[in-house]
This record gives structure tokens, sequence and C-alpha cells, in this order.
């Protein structure tokens, strides 16, 4: 079978985790432990490339599990899957970067591997100097450099900074040479792995054009990314990863559609907690995620709606309140608002759902507060009412086209109020406006 | 597309032709593969260049460092060895008689120091790209070679300044040369494959450089060592090639081919004990750094 590029059997590739210390509960103990602590480090570092047939030990993590498949020269493949799966292992054995625990590869062809931009390049070293240093890393003879010198520097855009210590530029020039460097490499076999997440939305684009034209050129092409709308343009098979194994291999647009299938309808957390703060006569009574098609789906994807669904009861009805959805990042930081301005009227009992268009968050955890201000100050707030992660983004240059927009009104259908199952958004002058700050330290707390 | 031609004309060429890469698990031992290294002889020179270019990137009198380590140590060793101590130097002045001892030895002390720092130091590249790793450290040893003969050439002109003449024996200085690359690449090699995993060596690397430093003839002569210890001292492979350069630099003594030979077969046992161990541990480099 001479037109299968890589044919990969039974790949397993299995990590140490560290273990735990043992706490010392005496001063003797401890004095003990410090004595004997040479001995047990030096256990331990020599454990870390030893592995007992024991495949149940507790401290060692199977990254990869049994992974076979075959691909055929010319394929574009596309590996799917979250943090920890084992695409980023699978291609790292590929490249022959390390070794796997077990199993075997054959790969036919010159391979290139690309799983950062800028690999070798060194701070001190001129633009001029990086190319060639960077190139001849990535597998390129500088003949070849030479020959292609001129076209690299005209791809990357930094011709006049050439002659410059690559420490002196922006992150945005750094990437761009490192990739315009990438972009010339002319293996049998491309690895690439997520370096599309790097760069600015028009280079992102320039990128992903190079890279077709590379996909068209009859090589094979390795790709991970969690931009599923790039694997979807870009690639003709997929292959998706849960757990170190492979769980779906086929054209990308249904592995996908079954990919991101298994992730919708898990449970997802609106709690009382002991922050809520609550004082005035209107209150949440829960509240869910769902997708724009009405799922429940507590780990939205980055580029599709997420309705944030809020139910309430009031003492009276006609309190005039605003509902805001505060989105905070991993570091606590405020990144975008969802509020009803100006107030909407509440009944006795009703639900609200306010839409997040498109979306248009970075893969991370987030955590969102709720709050209900009545026009007389009273409150009622929940911190961190919901808890999700975003694993995928569906369409990064679409993004990038609404991020640019994204601090112009909205329109109505963002906002929908039901009032004892009637429907109440229709109420003139009743309209959903949605900040992104610019400044993301500015908190829930400036408007009321 | 029209501005790739040549990409168009290569793509996809005769299946036969194309390598085969096997990919699978490695325990046991394994020698050098030089058609691989061959592929990468461009990369190699240019990790020379660059560490030569980054050691002195933003330093005012930039390769100078390359003559200053020698020559402040021939300074310092020369007042208080030479002068306040009195230590014989075998008949030649005592800056020329420890200047010749530094020159082979800064570039072997400094060889072994960079070298088994190298893996850990270039860490975020082995992670993330294939090469033969063996051309990390030998590209170390490359850049400190530059350094070594501008120190050969201050050599030369201290000579110069003494009216010393070389003897014939300047011909076995591309053997002791040879002699002192194989010792460092060997130690340095098992140095730096030990290094990745136990850091401990970073740390104990400049203190056993300095201890390692007095057990070869760098501030006294080999004659100070009694007769029947000679040929036991002359396994450290440095003392051959210290003892040989003054020979044949300053004529201190008759070219002392016994300590050549058994240094150059010591030499040898440790440069491929240095590769089997490196090419041993080499695949979990990436695994551990």
């Amino acid at each position: 079978m001479t037109d299968i590029a890589i044919k990969v059997e039974r790949l397993s590739k299995a990590y140490r985790l560290g273990a735990m210390e043992e706490r010392p509960e005496t001063l003797i103990q401890a004095g003990l432990n410090m004595i004997s602590a040479p001995l047990r480090n030096f256990r331990r570092l020599r454990s870390l490339d030893t592995f007992s047939s024991d495949r149940e030990a507790s401290d060692i993590l199977w990254a990869l599990q049994d992974v076979s498949f075959d691909i055929k020269r010319g394929e574009v493949v596309g590996f799917v899957g979250r943090n920890g799966a084992g695409k980023s292992t699978l291609l790292k054995i590929l490249s022959r970067i390390t070794e796997p625990t077990s199993g075997r590869a054959e790969i036919r062809g010159r391979v290139s591997s690309l799983l950062e931009v800028g690999t070798g390049f060194h701070p001190e070293l001129s633009g001029r100097e990086n190319i060639y240093m960077n190139g001849t890393i990535l597998g390129m003879k500088k003949a070849e450099i030479d020959r292609k010198y001129d076209e690299i520097v005209e791809f990357s855009g930094v011709e006049r900074f050439l002659e410059t210590p690559v420490k002196r530029y922006s992150s945005g020039m750094k990437v761009r040479l490192a990739f315009s460097v990438a972009a010339h490499l002319e293996p049998e076999i491309l690895i690439i792995d997520e370096v599309l997440a790097v760069g600015d939305a028009e280079f992102q684009k320039k990128c992903l054009g190079k890279m077709q034209d590379v996909a068209g050129g009859g090589r094979t092409v390795l790709f991970v990314s969690h931009n599923m709308a790039a694997i979807q343009n870009l690639c003709t098979r997929a292959i998706a990863l849960i757990g170190g194994q492979v769980c779906d291999d086929g054209l990308p647009e249904t592995v996908i559609e079954d990919y991101l299938a298994r992730f919708r309808g898990q449970s997802g957390g609106f709690g009382d907690n002991p922050e809520r703060r609550t004082s005035s006569a209107a209150t949440f009574t829960g509240g869910r995620m769902l997708t724009s098609d009405g799922v429940e789906n507590p780990n939205p994807f980055a580029g599709e709606p997420t309705v944030f669904e809020l139910d309430y009861t009031a003492e009276r009805s006609s309190i005039e309140a605003r509902v805001v959805v505060i989105i905070f990042n991993q570091h606590n930081v405020a990144v975008t608002q969802l509020r009803t301005e100006p107030p909407i009227t509440l009944g006795k009992r009703g639900v609200i759902r306010l839409t997040l268009k498109d979306t248009p968050l970075p893969i991370g955890k987030y955590t969102a507060d709720v709050k209900l201000k009545e026009k007389d100050g009273n409150e009622d707030t929940v911190p961190n009412a919901f808890q999700f992660e975003i694993y995928f983004v569906k369409d990064c240059l679409h993004l990038a086209k609404v991020s640019s927009r994204m601090s112009s009104a909205l329109s109505r259908q963002d906002l929908e109020h039901v009032i004892d199952g009637e429907t109440a958004s229709a109420v003139p002058g009743r309209k959903l406006s949605r900040d992104v700050d610019e400044n993301p330290l500015v908190s829930g707390e400036q408007f009321g | 597309m029209s501005r790739h031609p040549a990409r168009v004309g290569s793509a996809a060429p005769v299946a036969d032709e194309l390598p085969l890469i096997v990919i699978e698990p490695h325990t046991g031992w394994r020698g050098i593969d030089w058609r691989e290294l061959r592929e990468y002889k461009d990369l190699f020179f240019f990790l020379i260049w660059r560490n030569i270019k980054v050691r002195y990137a933003q330093s005012a009198i930039g390769i100078g460092w390359a003559v200053l380590q020698p020559v402040a140590s021939m300074l310092v060793f020369t007042v208080i060895f030479g002068r306040l101590m009195g230590v014989q130097s075998d008949g030649a002045p005592y800056a020329v008689f420890a200047y010749a001892a530094l020159v082979p030895w800064t570039y072997f002390a400094n060889c072994l120091t960079e070298g088994s720092a190298s893996m850990a130091t270039n860490a975020a590249m082995i992670s993330k790209i294939y090469f033969p790793r063996l051309i990390l450290p030998l590209a170390i040893i490359g850049a400190r070679m530059v350094d070594f003969f501008i120190a050969l050439m201050i050599l030369g002109m201290l000579l110069l300044a003494y009216g010393i003449t070389p003897n014939a024996g300047i011909a076995v200085l591309p053997i002791l040369l040879l002699i002192l690359t194989l010792s460092a690449a060997g130690l340095g090699l098992w140095l730096t494959a030990l290094a990745i995993q136990y850091r401990d060596i970073n740390y104990g690397m400049s203190f056993g450089v300095q201890l390692l430093m007095y057990s070869a003839p760098v501030v006294y002569p080999a004659s100070l060592i009694p007769e029947r210890y000679q040929l036991i001292y002359a396994l450290n492979p440095i003392v051959g090639v210290i003892e040989g350069f003054r020979a044949a630099l300053l004529g201190t003594r008759a070219m002392p081919w016994d300590f050549i030979a058994i240094g150059g077969a010591v030499s040898l046992l440790l440069f491929t004990g240095g590769i089997l161990y490196f090419r041993r541990k080499e695949h979990i480099f990436a695994d551990v750094a």
C-alpha cells in the first residue's frame, strides 16, 4: 500500500503524574524526612521514565490509548477533542518529539511539524537571522531558505525591521515573521497544532488561505484546532478523540456535529448560594443556559448564540427592574454584560431570556453573576449563578467581524420576556442593550 | 499560486523514493545516525553561529571575552602561584606556563558547563520540534572551539613577546585538540543526559569543574606528582593534553607520549560511552525537560 502516508497502530503513551509528598506530622518526622529526601527524590526522578506493566497504577496517566488509523497521501485530517483528549500528544509522537510507550507508527515522507510558531527564535538575533535559524530548525536547508527568502519576507510584511533584534518586535510582528517561515515549508507531510490561535484576524485569514494552498497541493496535512469552522473548511476528514481514544472518524461535518452534540445537554448550575444578597420584592428562582434552539447547554460554543434563561417571582406585579448578567473570565475580570435597558416591567411570575449573540468569548472558564435591580435600589444579586467553560470556537473569522461591532446597540429579539406564559417583550420602548466593555475592569456596579 | 511554481512541481514525488520513518518505543543502545546528522548539518552550523553571536550580543567588548577569561586567570595565577607561592614551572616563565595550560583547560571547562546545561536551556525547543538532539551539545563544543582558537592566537603572541620558539612538537597539537574535544564531548554528553533529569548536575557543575581543574596540571607541572603515581594520574585525559601543549610550545619537557596514549584511550572510552548513554536517554528528553 504505497498510497498510505501515515499508518498508526495501537499507539499508547503514558505520563507519570507528580506524586503527592507525604506531610510530616511531627518535628522529628520532618527532620527524618529531610534526611531521607535526597534518596526519595532520586527514586522519584528516576521513575519519571519508567513504567511498570501495571496499567492501573494511580499516578500514571494514559494520554493516548490504543490509537490506530491510516492516513492516505493527500488527505487533510483535522483532530477534534477537548484539552487533554490526547491530540497534542498524538501530534508530538508523530513529530518524533516524544516516543510512544507502546504501539507503532510508520510515516512515509518528509515531515514538518508546527506545534508552535517561532520555535528557536532568539530574541537577540535580528529578523533576518531568525528566518534562517527558524527555517533550519524546521528542517529546511540553507540553500532552500536563500531561494525563498524574498518571498518569506514579503509574506511577513516586516521588511523594514529585518535588521532589528526580534526582542524589539511587537508580539504580532514576531508571529507574522515566524508564520511566514513556516508557511514556506515544502514537506510531504505537515503537522500543525493550533498555530492559528495567534495573530490578528487579517493575518489568520492569510494563513488559512496559505494553508488551503498547501492542502490543495497534494500534501498530507494533520491539523489540530479548536476552531471547528477551520476544520470544516480545510479538512477532508476529521478524527475525534476523547480521553486518549479515537471515538469518531469520518467526514468533518458529521464528526463535528456528533462531537458537539456530546457536549450539549449536560446539566448546568444555577443554585442559591451563601453570597446571594436579596432585598428586592422580585427574586430569581432559577436559571439555565440554552442554545438558540432551546436545548440546555452549560458549555456554550463561541460563535453560536447563548441564551441565559432566568425565572423570577415577585410579591406584586408591575415592578420596574433591570436584569443584568455579568460574565467574568477566569481572572475574575468582567468581560461582557447583558442587561435590560431601560428597565422592564415584571409580572408576578415570569421568565426572562437574554441572548448573548455569537458568544464572542475566547476559550476558557467563565462565571456569570445575575442581578435584578429595582428602581428604588433594592436588588437580588446571585454571584456565580453560572459557571461554564468554552471549549470550542465555531468560526473565528466570523467572530473577529462580530467583535469589531460589538458595542453597537442590539436588536430587540435579544430579549424575550414571558409573564405567566404570555410573551411581554413587545412592550414599546423596551429594548435590551448589551455592552462589551472596552475597559474590562469596569465591573457591574457602574449602573443602578 | 502562480508565485510558487516550484512547490507545485515538487509535490507528491514517487512514493518509493520517500523516506520511511518508523516510530516505536526504544529501549536498547543506539549508535550515531550519521545520515540524519548530515541531513541537519545546516542547523548544526547555524546553532554554532547562534551560540557565538548570542553569547556576545549587547556586550561592549564582544568576542574579546574569549580572550579576557584565560588572560585574567593567567594574571591571577601568575601573581598567586608563580610569585607568592613560588610554584615551579619546569624552567619556563610562569605566565606562559600557566597560559599554555589555560587555553585547553578553559575550552574544556566551558564545554562541560555549557554543554550540560544545553538541554535544560533549550527545553522549549526540545518539546516543540524534532531534530537530532546530539546537535545541541555538539554545537556548543563547536562554538567554544572558536574561542579556543582565538585564545591560541593570544598564546602565540605571548610566546613571541617572551622570545620562546615552539619545537617540532606542534605537529602533535591537532591530536591533542582531538583528545581534548573527544573528552569534552564524551563527558559533556554524559552530563547533559543526566542534567535533564537531575538538575543537581547543573548546580554542582561550576563547583565540580573547579575541583577538576586542580586534578589537572594547570597551575602546577605534572612533574610534581610522584613518579609511581604518574601513569594513574594520566588517566585524566587533560593531563596528557596540557603537558603535551607545554612540551610542544615551551619545550619544558619531552613530548609525554605515555600520557597522551593513556589519555587518548580514556577519551575514546568517554566519547563512546557518552554517545551511547545520550542516545539511550534521548527519547525521554521532551518528557522530563
